[in-house]
Parts: C-alpha cells; sequence; structure tokens
C-alpha cells in the first residue's frame, strides 16, 4: 500500500496530478501509478517523464464513453494492482462525478473540488463550503482516500528524463448501461480565460448587451480577456457559460481580476479568491466587492471604463 | 413514473454572516430551507409526473426536528409524500453516512423508478451523495442534467459538462442529478399550501434503518472564512481613474498612455 495512482481524462491535468504526487511521495517514500485509461498511444511517456512510476493503460471497449460506472469499476481494479492507498483525479465535472462512485466501491473518503491538498500523516484538504463563505479542511480518517483537485491547484512539474514500462492493466467492466447519444462542443469553446494574466469580469452594472463593448475595448487595451457573473451567462445568456466566473462557473488565478458593474456575491467571488490582484468598479461604495478589492474606483462605469481604456495599455 | 427526490434542510446561505475577528460562520438561529438546487430536482419530478403520471416522494434526512416544517413546501410544489429520516445521530454526517442512511430508506419505500437530486448541496456542494447513492444501489448516474425527457423505457437526459453538451439515454431504475439551469422551481400557489398540510409524512429513526453508530470517512478540521488580505484603496471623484491606473502600473500589470 501507499502508491498514489492518478487518473485524469484530460492528460493535461494528469501531467498536474502526476507533478503533485511525485512531491507527496518524495515525502512519503512511495511510488506513483498513473492510469490510462483508453488509446495508449504514446501518451505514456509525458506520463513517465512527469514523475509516473509506473502506468497502468486498460484500452477495454466500455471505457470509450467515459462512463462513470465501467470507469470507476476499472479503477478500482487498478488501484487494487498498484496497491494504491490514494487516487487523485481532477475535479471537472467528469471527475467529479467518477471521485464519488470510485470512493464507493475503494470503501475510501472522498473530498472533491479541492483547492489545497496536504500530507500531514493523514490526507487534508480544503475545499469551499457553505455556499462559498467558508473554506472547509476535512482530513481523510479511512485507509483510503479518493481526492478530486481542481484544476490548477497542483503546478505542472518540469520534464525529467525517465522511462518506463508500461502494465496492460487486465479490467473487466460491464458495458455502461447509459447510452452516450451525442456529444458536442460546448458554443466558444477555445477561450483562454483560465490562462489569461488579466481578466475583466463583468456583471449587472451593464445595463445592455452592446455596452459590452465598453469591457471588451479594455480588455484589448489590457491585452486581457473578459469573463461574466453567472447571471449574464445563463439568465442573460450575453456571454456563453464558458466566460462563467465562480461557484458554478470557472475559478481563476490571473495576475489581475478586474470586477465592473459586479456587486461581489460570494457564489461569484469564490471563483477569483485565487487572483493576485483584485481590482473593482462599482457606482456603490457599499459593494461587497470592495471589501476584497486591493483597488477599487466607485464610479459609473459607463464613465470609468472609457476613461481608463484611453489611459493604459499593455 | 415513481420518482423519489432527495432533499437537505440547509440554513439559508442569503442570511448566513462572519464573524470578522475569527472568520467563523455564525450559524446560530438561522432560518432553515431546502437547498435551491434540490427545489429544482423536485420541479424535474413534479413535471416528469404530470406529463407521465406516477408518484413523487420527497424523501430528506436531518438531526434537526425543524425538518417536518421544512418540508412542508415540497409538498406544496408538488411531492404527494414525503419520507423524513430524523436523528440525533444524522448530525454532521459524512457524505458516506448521509448516502448510506437514503439508500436504506430507499430500499425501504421499495418501489421507484427514478431517483433525483440536486447536482450537490448549496451549502457543501461536495456532489458526492449522488454517485455514491447510485453505486451503493447499483443504479446508473447521469449527473449534472440541464434536460430530461422521458423515452420508451427511460430517460433522455442531456448533461452540461466543462467543455461539452453531452445527450444520454438512461435506462431505468437510474439515479439523476440537475444543475438550477433544468428548470425554474414553481413558487406553490396557496391552495398548494393549504393542501400540503394534509399529505402523508413518514418520519423513520436511524434505528428503523438498522444504522447505528455514524462512521465517518472524511471529518472536517475546520470551517472559516478565507483571510483576505487586500490592499483595499479605493479612489472616487476627481482624479480617480489617473490613481487607478498609476496603481496598476506599479503593480506592473499596465503601462499608461
Amino acid at each position: 500500500m501507499g502508491t498514489i495512482l492518478v487518473y485524469s481524462e484530460r492528460d493535461d491535468l494528469a501531467y498536474e496530478l502526476i507533478s503533485q504526487a511525485r512531491r507527496f511521495q518524495a515525502v512519503r517514500g512511495r511510488s506513483v501509478a498513473a492510469a490510462l485509461l483508453g488509446d495508449p498511444g504514446d501518451r505514456a511517456a509525458d506520463f513517465f517523464a512527469y514523475g509516473a512510476d509506473r502506468v497502468f493503460a486498460a484500452n477495454h471497449p466500455t471505457l470509450t464513453g467515459l462512463r462513470p460506472e465501467p470507469v470507476s469499476a476499472a479503477l478500482a481494479q487498478i488501484a487494487d494492482s498498484a496497491n494504491a492507498d490514494t487516487v487523485l483525479v481532477d475535479s471537472t465535472r467528469r471527475g467529479k462525478e467518477l471521485a464519488p462512485r470510485l470512493a464507493q466501491k475503494l470503501g475510501a473518503g472522498c473530498v472533491t473540488d479541492a483547492v489545497a491538498v496536504r500530507w500531514e500523516n493523514e490526507w487534508r484538504a480544503d475545499r469551499s463550503a457553505l455556499g462559498g463563505n467558508t473554506v472547509a479542511t476535512d482530513r481523510i480518517v479511512s485507509p483510503r482516500a479518493v481526492i478530486a483537485v481542481m484544476p490548477k491547484v497542483f503546478e505542472r512539474g518540469a520534464k525529467e528524463a525517465r522511462s518506463g514500462e508500461v502494465a496492460q492493466a487486465p479490467v473487466t467492466a460491464d458495458a455502461p448501461p447509459v447510452r452516450v447519444v451525442e456529444t458536442r462542443p460546448k458554443g466558444g469553446a477555445g477561450t483562454s480565460l483560465d490562462d489569461a494574466e488579466i481578466v475583466i469580469g463583468i456583471g449587472r452594472g451593464f445595463a445592455k448587451q452592446e455596452d459590452l463593448a465598453l469591457a471588451q475595448a479594455l480588455a484589448e487595451a489590457l491585452g486581457g480577456e473578459v469573463g461574466c457573473s453567472r447571471t449574464l451567462a445563463t439568465d442573460f445568456h450575453w456571454l456563453g457559460e464558458d466566460r462563467m466566473i465562480g461557484l458554478s462557473g470557472k475559478r481563476l488565478k490571473p495576475r489581475l481580476y478586474l470586477a465592473i458593474g459586479i456587486s461581489g456575491q460570494i457564489q461569484h467571488t469564490v471563483g477569483i479568491t485565487g487572483a493576485k490582484l483584485i481590482a473593482a468598479i462599482n457606482s456603490d461604495k457599499e459593494a461587497p466587492i470592495f471589501e476584497m478589492a486591493d483597488y477599487g474606483i466607485v464610479g459609473d462605469l459607463y464613465q470609468v471604463v472609457p476613461a481608463l481604456t484611453a489611459k493604459v495599455r499593455k | 413514473m415513481d420518482i423519489i427526490v432527495c432533499v437537505k434542510q440547509i440554513v439559508d446561505l442569503r442570511q448566513l454572516r462572519i464573524k470578522r475577528e475569527t472568520r467563523e460562520p455564525m450559524l446560530e438561529g438561522l432560518p432553515v430551507v431546502i437547498s435551491d438546487i434540490d427545489k429544482n430536482a423536485l420541479e424535474a419530478a413534479v413535471r416528469l409526473k404530470e406529463a407521465g403520471g406516477g408518484k413523487v416522494t420527497v424523501l430528506s434526512l436531518s438531526a434537526s426536528s425543524r425538518l417536518k416544517e421544512t418540508i412542508k413546501e415540497a409538498l406544496a410544489m408538488g411531492a404527494d409524500e414525503a419520507v423524513l429520516l430524523v436523528d440525533a445521530a444524522f448530525e454532521n454526517t459524512d457524505p458516506l453516512f448521509t448516502a448510506r442512511a437514503l439508500a436504506e430508506a430507499v430500499r425501504k419505500i421499495g418501489k421507484f423508478d427514478l431517483l433525483l437530486l440536486g447536482e450537490g448541496s448549496a451549502d457543501n456542494y461536495t456532489g458526492q451523495v449522488g454517485p455514491r447513492l447510485a453505486e451503493m444501489l447499483g443504479l446508473p448516474q447521469a449527473t449534472f442534467a440541464v434536460g430530461i425527457k422521458p423515452t420508451d423505457g427511460g430517460l433522455r437526459v442531456t448533461r452540461n459538462l466543462d467543455e461539452v453538451v453531452e445527450v444520454v439515454d438512461v435506462p431505468l431504475p437510474a439515479l439523476v442529478t440537475v444543475l438550477t439551469e433544468v428548470n425554474q422551481p414553481r413558487i406553490p400557489a396557496l391552495t398548494q399550501i393549504l393542501r400540503a398540510g394534509k399529505k402523508p409524512i413518514a418520519e423513520w429513526k436511524a434505528a428503523d434503518l438498522g444504522m447505528s453508530v455514524p462512521t465517518r470517512l472524511t471529518e472536517v478540521m475546520s470551517n472559516l472564512a478565507p483571510a483576505q488580505e487586500r490592499k483595499g484603496e479605493m479612489f472616487e471623484g476627481e482624479g480617480a481613474v489617473e490613481k487607478f491606473a498609476a496603481a496598476l502600473e506599479r503593480e506592473g500589470l499596465v503601462k499608461q498612455r
């Protein structure tokens, strides 16, 4: 026991998890295993380079639809083969529906949406609680643990010149009872909000959709990207959901987050607490966003934003 | 279609305040409500019943006896009956214990075609109870639903994932969790509220489910508002934009024209 097993259906997230698993295991003196489900291609090489000691590949036909029923079954079998006491998965929606199901199979305690994970002779993980008002620290008291970690919490390490043998994992998994009829990419795919150094967040202070051009012009001047509050994406449909920031949207860590016309409801701000600097423009002096801002302008965004756009450049 | 909807009673988060000195949430004396997303699950269940018949049972677990009052809103919204698991043993349960209690209750209820839940509770949002419950009961799961349509012998569920929208066909019985986008929960009319008082409510204790001392896999060590060490420099009126731009320039983020 003591191996950390890593799985993500997205290789970029698997690299983050493997890199961090390597760091944990340097302390724990145990090994890192990674699961590669579906067509392995030559993907294992990078898994080794980021720090996996062993890679378990399972290319079972039931796994292709990423259904949690067979995927959790396969991962439970691989966790046993690898003598894993810990499984790290990503906390995207696919990861989040998988982790508890896998934990249930393994009799493991589970934390989802982890924003920090520490090994202190037991696993401790932070997650948001009370609707984003607080951060709870959970300790996992069971011998086995499944932790679903938010993207970008762990830093991807440097690749090293390492290699290893890929083990074929002889998993058995029933065909999933659920049939995937269609998978379609969401509109506006390919936004670079996740990686943007400057993010401008817009909210209900904007009276109509045409006015978003003001925010867009400022974003262009600053070389930033525009994101929004939940209302603008799901109620008004002014921007795609891929630009929604907060509890049910993205959690970002830009160098600067500039909130314009956003009051600062906790459901939104939970997505930006990781920003290095937070700035805000709002006409309401009492808006909660100012309580968490480094810099703020109290004023009418319709005057402030064009003035600021004229004043600054990248 | 017989549907069991699991709902959670939580404190009204809109009224939650944080103690500034200690960063502790002040939970004492807060009113309790049905978790927002769970109302979406209930609304989805009631719509399926209205379209195709059947029965909607609302199932809830709490250590608090206030649950019996809270659940009346669910009955007014269209649930036909309620099963309440109220016991001191359900204080601060972890997701495993909650799921076990719900699984035992579902087995005791017996006949059902569909279990509906919110994607997570509005307070803790772990999203664990649904998938754990599905695994315990050996059910297929369809999480993050934004659309649910009955088909011949099953459901067609549209799921909203991070980068894709996925449409799946789910055979019954199954467990489905919903996102708030799935519908707009109804606000019950006065007559429905009055009628709700007459609907049957069963109350079961932990012992009725064959459960005793809670076993935990996870424990909450601390739960505090995050420390925010921000500069809090505010500018207003004449020269505000200039001072703001200068501050951002000092931080090395922008240049002034």
